[in-house]
């Protein structure tokens, strides 16, 4: 149960707070999602609990494990990152791509992955449903196939912790719920999944567990439809909007900005 | 796609071999190439009876002086000088995450004829090698340190910084050259601006051996340059510790890059084409990329610098002018097969 935990974390950026004493925690099994405006601070505190950026204070510890005081690539072994969308220039393969997830575990001198590296790249495929893919170029695949494999890729490196930053953006509404059902089945195997979200509805909907985040700070947590109360939507996000209850649980309806 | 393909490292490792080995019949090749007819049997002796392996050589001494003396090292610093140009440019490449990028992105090339120019025309024609590699490290600085000051050396700033300072070198070079070089000192600053490897002697070619130092601090870093595909966020996610590798490369390309200046000038388009021709036939790993592009960039320099020194013999052409030749409507066919595949 014990997850991620999020303590105190302060992150300054050009003389300012972005992030100011965020406190949390991602239970073991759940997928939780960060909310908040934009601007709010959920991609810096992403930043800082995948290792890009060190926090100026604060505690991110992982099951007990202190992530901050961690060498780069054990972190790298335990907590895995998907960004909003990448794409790159270069000629990879799915594979190749997928394969990217195993740098973590590889002593640097060694050429080429071993048997069981691949493996693990063909099993990852296979879990986000793209092992047909993985002679294809990255680059001629759809934002969702796209984004599918980043998650193989980071499913390659083994992770006990994936963390995405708005991995949905970009993509229709068939490839959101596609991406956003398998994180669930990733959660329930045993994964801790935190994941930056726009969409409150998906929020409601796909997540166990929900933190909001305003003005760099931690404005609620718990059950989702606990937590996205109207008074809350108003004050943080600056919309009316009236909860109704649908046949899959509440939706929101936003009825206009404050 | 179907099917059982041979292995991608059974491929690697043949290409590696096939290369190595058009690498050295074409050096052997080479050799014999030029107004002295020899014989690749000679050629072999030469060298195995210099290494001490054969005792006697039948080779007369005049043909022996011509194998050894000129044509041989001359051979080995265009091997040394193509493979170094293209391994930097790989890695810049890579780094910068820029399809334009080539060894001299950052002002190297610019501030290296700057220093070569200047001890040419204040007639130092011996130290211009020199010139020419403080010359280009000096610029490389200047461009880092903008790039920091505007806020850190990000690729975007470094890139940018770098073409202000190589403009700003080019117009102090073109100065130097309009104010104060005369007919013979022009000849010499021309051919050294276009990239030549005339009159290069075992100084040189142990020089563009230093490659082998460079080599395998960039090869043992493949595997970061392939975390960098998707961006530095991505790869600092990967366990790469971004900044350390970034800097570590970048300083090896450059010290790379100047001593291949320094030895043949600014030779222009293998750095920029055989990365890239070679990232169309193996895709971009760069445990693959880096090594063929080297074998590749050799073999290409080895043929062009042949080019250059017998195609219109006695006279001697600079062999950026081949590269270029040869190399620009490379790239343009490259830049086709890109717009095809994106």
């Amino acid at each position: 149960m014990e997850g991620l935990r999020v303590g105190g974390v302060n992150i300054r950026r050009g003389g300012r707070n972005i992030v100011a004493g965020a406190q949390f925690s991602a239970p073991a099994g759940k997928v939780t999602g960060l909310v908040g405006p934009n601007g709010a601070g959920k991609s810096t505190l992403i930043s800082a609990i995948v290792g890009i950026e060190r926090p100026e204070a604060g505690e991110l510890t992982f099951e007990g494990a202190n992530l901050v005081a961690m060498g780069r690539r054990e972190r790298a072994g335990i907590c895995a990152y998907v960004e909003q969308s990448a794409s790159t220039e270069e000629r990879l393969s799915v594979a190749d791509v997928v394969a990217l997830g195993r740098i973590p575990h590889l002593p640097a001198w060694a050429v080429g992955l071993g048997t069981d590296d691949e493996t693990v790249v063909a099993e990852a495929l296979e879990k986000v449903g793209m092992a047909r893919f993985a002679g294809r170029q990255f680059s001629t695949l759809s934002g969702g196939e796209q984004q599918r494999v980043h998650i193989a890729r980071a499913l390659a490196q083994e992770p006990k912790l994936l963390v995405l930053d708005e991995p949905t953006s970009h993509l229709d509404i068939r490839a959101q719920l596609q991406v956003l059902h398998l994180l669930g089945g990733l959660a329930k195997a045993g994964g801790t999944v935190l994941l930056a979200l726009h969409d409150l509805n998906l929020a409601l909907r796909f997540c166990d567990w929900l933190v909001v985040l305003d003005a760099g700070q931690v404005v609620a947590e718990g059950r989702p439809a606990e937590v996205l109360r109207e008074d809350l939507l108003a004050s943080v996000y600056g919309v009316y909007a009236r909860l109704i209850e649908g046949p899959g649980g509440p939706v929101i309806a936003y009825e206009g900005t404050v | 796609m179907r099917g059982k393909k041979p292995s991608g490292r059974g491929l690697h490792f043949l290409a590696l071999v096939a290369l190595s080995l058009l690498l050295i019949a074409s050096a052997t090749i080479a050799v014999t190439f030029g107004p002295a007819d020899i014989s690749p049997t000679e050629v072999w002796t030469t060298i195995l009876h210099h290494l001490a392996l054969v005792p006697e050589s039948p080779v007369s001494r005049l043909r022996d002086a011509i194998v050894w003396d000129l044509r041989l090292p001359r051979v080995i610093a265009a091997m040394g000088v193509g493979a170094g140009l293209a391994l930097a440019g790989a890695v810049m490449q890579a780094l910068t995450r820029n399809p334009l990028a080539d060894p001299y992105l950052l002002g190297l090339s610019s501030g290296a004829a700057l220093g070569a120019v200047t001890l040419v025309v204040m007639g130092f024609a011996l130290l211009v090698p020199v010139g020419a590699f403080i010359g280009s490290l000096a610029a490389l600085g200047l461009a880092l340190l903008i790039a920091q000051l505007l806020g850190g050396a990000t690729p975007v700033r470094a890139i940018l910084a770098g073409i202000s300072i190589s403009a700003l070198a080019s117009a102090m070079t073109s100065f130097i050259i309009f104010w104060s070089a005369t007919g013979d000192s022009y000849r010499e600053i021309l051919s050294w601006l276009m990239g030549s490897l005339s009159g290069s002697g075992w100084v040189d070619a142990g020089l563009a051996m230093s490659l082998l130092l460079c080599a395998p601090i960039m090869l043992v870093s493949a595997r970061g340059l392939d975390a960098f595909a998707f961006g530095d966020k991505s790869a600092a996610s990967l366990g790469v510790d971004v900044a350390r590798l970034r800097w570590t490369l970048l300083g090896a390309s450059a010290l790379l890059t100047g001593v291949m200046v320094a030895i043949g000038g600014a030779i222009g388009f293998v750095g920029l084409v055989v990365p890239h021709a070679v990232r169309l036939a193996v895709g971009s790993r760069h445990g693959k990329l880096l090594p063929l592009s080297m074998l590749v960039g050799a073999i290409f320099m080895l043929w062009a610098d042949t080019m250059a020194r017998t195609l219109f013999d006695p006279r001697e052409l600079p062999v950026g002018i081949v590269t270029a030749l040869v190399g620009a409507p490379a790239f343009l066919l490259i830049l086709m097969r890109f717009r095809r595949v994106t």
